[in-house]
């Protein structure tokens, strides 16, 4: 193949390479990474990469807004792990039902919720997620009340069980990638064209012939099928489930994740996802002061890089290099 | 006690917890009145009132016609301070992205206290008095007294205020129409800040009276300030007579559910009264008309 | 689909009304638009022609009257059924999407035609990715017909105001529209830029395109209507071939105000 014909067919195939890429990459970390500590929070990051890519799909890219998407995490967790507790029902089955359930369950909300805009939807969203942390800690006979469920299962397939963190890393950071693939696909069709449309210009876009309220419906869903699978990895993986893991200020993490990261920048909500995962363990002595220090990164990147911080410097590069050309082309411009 | 005693005991209880939900909720509304924006930084000013009371009441000694003055002053130019430079640096119009810094800022605000004050539950003096009353059968605490009281009193002079003052007129001017405030030469980013500082004062204030029976915690003002949102909601957001009917509302609803169907619920009660208001009738009881 | 005769009515509406709070922004008009011919709405501001557009695409709901579209009643449908009857429009004051590149906005024009699944979405099967080619060769050359073809890349908010207005003609070009109607496409621009407009819409209207055109520019409308149809204070005050629109004298009255005879 000659360079020009290579040149051109990376080009084409950027988006499956870069996953293939990033995949490989990955591949050797628990043979370098061997501190099984340290492979616990890739692990995590890579449940909540999950979640974040759902999220940003409906706040990065279709520009609504949701301050409660622990509930669905928490849903997805909680269903997961009481089907496969109380139930026997094998995890995969387990999860798919749970992410059926959580999906009816984001049509019903999402039908009159996403009438709402700008922050009456986003106090919708909290509201739910409240009621749903509520009846998490109080409906106990079924959920186990404040001390949760444990004794969840490790995810099994085929009387493989994922137990521990190495098997573990390998089928979570794998859920993730398929889960980034699922997304990029997303973004790159007609539909997730439409997603981006509607998030400029809701009249605009439906001019076009975008069906504004299904497309919104439907990206809520998705988000939040994305979050109930990312719960039901997080049970499996944990083995222990309490309610406060799922209460407002995780989904406020969330939504600081696809931020940090940068709306509608996919690649970015895994940095995101990454950083703030990982922002409580490095803080050390500076341990007390983490509230504060995550508020402050927060109010930093929305002051300086609104566009969040992947996004901020590659609007950055692109005006740069655009400018340039310009530039080059008429020099008396 | 008779079942019409509890019933009074209940409606009491309602209408005091009903004064501080619309307090808070009227610290939302200013400021979404001026800016067009949800602060979530609200439910943290509730907090700091009452932080600033015990730190007046118990570290500094001071006695408590000075320190409650003072803890409402120091929430008041905690708020102001929260917008000059929190806010004003951001030159976005985007809601979510303002709707985020908020709740950046609020973080770092929860964050702060909790520094400053630790993560442990704090006991609160109480204005006056601690020998329940009784009245028309029911026992009150005479902190529930002073709620109702003070909290009537704010709202009139909250009105004397809006209607009476060159700045309260100039903040319903901003509120109208931001650009036509700017052209007659009001200044509408002094205004905002005044807008913030008085949505601290109502914040704070609330937070000063209710933390004596409430415990005090850095993160107390949260449950306390989302229930107030969901008064401003249920009343009409933005609305000034909402916010108070939408308080004593939620607050009424709130004490007679936990007592006559189920107290363990009794926290869902406010959001599912939010999400019902939300869902149905979304400019809530006293609103202007579908705005968001 | 040609189940219209060329120069056959395509749509006609009757009886349109739309009341704003007692304001009569649109009474008892009645419009007809034949097949591949160009139909210009004209009249003074605030005369109700965009009022008439946004009935007609479904964003406003008309009072009482009726809009049929080649056999098919419009009022009541939703904007997008509307889109997807392949009426296409352009606004006033542009609705381009700024954060998008210009290829997207153009491929978004394509919508209507996109019709994926969500599900082959996610799994980017064959015939999608066949199907992405396809709308990127026809968004493609509609840039290069409109001009923009080395704008593809740029986001669509930093192109210069008459690069927007034509962007917003190619994106509602592109899916070639059994009705196109463009909301003012020359306003804001210059001689030069008119005269570029001016060229893209004869050649729209030479690949049979049926317009319905909203101007103020009279030399513009002049030049390519086939038809005119004139509105005031919301009624339709005069119709006909542009030559005999321009000598009426109600039509004058609108536009300059009541002609009296000084001594």
């Amino acid at each position: 193949m000659s360079p020009r014909a290579a040149a051109s067919f990376m080009a084409r195939h950027r988006t499956g390479l870069s996953v293939i890429g990033l995949s490989l990459a990955l591949v050797p970390v628990p043979l370098i990474l061997t501190n099984p500590w340290k492979l616990g929070i890739l692990n995590l990051i890579a449940v909540h990469a999950i979640v974040a890519l759902g999220l940003n799909l409906f706040v990065g890219y279709a520009g609504q807004i949701s301050l409660g998407h622990a509930a669905f995490f928490g849903l997805g967790a909680y269903g997961s792990a009481i089907l496969t507790t109380a139930f026997a029902i094998p995890p995969l089955l387990a999860a798919a039902l749970t992410a059926a359930g959580v999906a009816l369950t984001a049509l019903v909300i999402g039908v009159p919720a996403l009438r709402l805009t700008g922050h009456y939807l986003a106090m919708a969203t909290l509201g739910f997620n409240i009621v749903v942390h509520n009846v998490l800690v109080q409906w106990d006979r079924v959920t186990g009340g404040p001390s949760g469920l444990s004794g969840i299962p490790p995810l099994a397939v085929l009387g493989l069980a994922f137990r521990d963190e190495v098997r573990q890393y390998y089928l979570l950071w794998g859920a993730a990638m398929v889960f980034l693939t699922l997304s990029l696909n997303l973004v790159r069709s007609g539909v997730g064209r439409g997603l981006a449309a509607l998030a400029e210009d809701e009249v605009s876009a439906a001019a076009m012939g975008v069906d504004v309220r299904r497309g919104k419906i439907a990206v809520f869903t998705v988000s939040a099928v994305f979050a109930s699978v990312g719960g039901s990895l997080f049970a499996h993986y944990m083995g222990t489930i309490t309610p406060d893991t799922f209460g407002i200020f995780t989904s406020i993490d969330f939504v600081i994740m696809v931020v940090i990261g940068g709306l509608g920048s996919l690649w970015g909500s895994l940095a995101g996802a990454a950083f703030v995962t990982v922002l409580p363990h490095l803080l050390g002595p500076l341990e007390d002061s983490k509230d504060i220090i995550h508020g402050l990164i927060v109010v930093t990147v929305l002051l300086v890089l609104p566009r969040g911080f992947l996004a901020g410097i590659a609007d950055l590069a692109k005006s740069r290099l655009a400018r340039g050309r310009s530039a080059m082309r008429s020099p008396m411009a | 006690m008779s079942s019409l005693q509890d019933f009074t005991q209940f409606v009491f209880s309602g209408l005091t917890s009903g004064a501080i939900y619309a307090m808070v909720a009227m610290g939302f509304g200013v400021v979404h009145n001026t800016m067009g924006i949800v602060n979530f930084t609200q439910v943290d000013f509730v907090t700091l009132g009452g932080m600033l009371l015990y730190g007046a009441l118990v570290s500094a000694k001071m006695p408590m016609t000075v320190a409650l003055p003072a803890a409402v002053a120091g929430v008041t130019l905690a708020g102001a301070l929260v917008e000059f430079a929190g806010l004003r640096p951001s030159r976005s119009r985007n809601h979510l992205l303002l709707i985020l810094l908020t709740i950046g800022l609020s973080i770092v605000l929860r964050g702060a206290m909790q520094r400053t004050w630790g993560k442990n539950s704090m006991a609160v003096p109480p204005l006056a008095g601690e020998a329940p009353l009784a009245f028309l059968g029911a026992t009150i605490m005479p902190q529930a007294v002073w709620i109702l009281v003070i909290t009537a009193l704010a709202m009139s002079l909250l009105v004397l205020f809006f209607r009476k003052t060159t700045a309260g007129l100039a903040m319903r001017a901003v509120a109208s129409n931001p650009t036509a405030a700017a052209v007659v030469g009001l200044r509408v980013r002094r205004v905002r800040t005044a807008s913030f500082a008085l949505a601290g004062a109502l914040g704070g204030l609330a937070g000063i009276l209710v933390t004596p029976i409430t415990t005090l915690r850095y993160d107390v003002g949260v449950l306390l300030g989302l229930k107030g949102f969901a008064a401003a909601i249920l009343g009409g957001f933005g609305s000034f007579p909402g916010a108070i009917v939408g308080g004593i509302a939620l607050g009424l609803l709130e004490s007679l559910g936990a007592a006559y169907v189920s107290s363990a619920w009794k926290d869902t009660i406010a959001f599912l009264v939010l999400l019902l208001v939300l869902f149905a009738r979304p400019h809530g009881l006293m609103g202007k008309g579908a705005g968001a | 689909m040609a189940t219209v005769a060329p120069n056959g009515i395509i749509l006609e509406a009757s009886g349109l009304t739309k009341h704003f709070g007692g304001l009569p922004a649109l009474h008892e008009v009645g419009f007809v638009a034949r097949k591949g011919q160009v139909t210009a709405l004209i009249g003074p501001n605030g005369a109700g022609k965009t009022t008439f557009i946004n009935c007609l695409t479904g964003l406003l709901r008309p009072d009482k009257g009726s809009m049929v579209f080649d056999g098919q009643e419009l009022f009541g449908l939703s904007p997008h059924r509307i889109a997807r009857l392949g009426i296409a429009r352009t606004f006033q004051n542009l609705g381009l999407f700024p954060r998008l590149s210009v290829l997207d906005n153009v491929l978004c024009g394509l919508s209507t035609t996109a019709g994926d699944s969500l599900l082959e979405a996610f799994l980017r099967t064959p015939s999608l990715r066949h199907r992405e080619r396809r709308l990127r060769l026809a968004a493609l050359e509609a840039l290069d017909t409109f001009g923009l073809a080395d704008r593809a890349q740029w986001p669509a908010g930093a192109l210069s105001y008459g690069e927007k207005k034509r962007l917003e003609l190619a994106r509602a070009f592109v899916s070639g529209p059994r009705l196109l109607l463009l909301d003012e496409p020359v306003a804001g621009l210059n001689p030069d830029e008119t005269e570029r407009v001016g060229t893209l819409i004869r050649q729209m209207r030479r690949s049979g395109a049926t317009l319905i055109l909203v101007e103020h520019d009279m030399d513009l409308v002049m030049s390519v209507a086939d038809h005119v149809v004139v509105l005031d204070g919301g009624r339709r005050i005069a119709g006909g071939a542009p030559e005999d629109v321009r000598r009426n004298p109600l039509v004058l009255e609108a536009y300059l105000g009541k002609i009296s005879v000084t001594a």
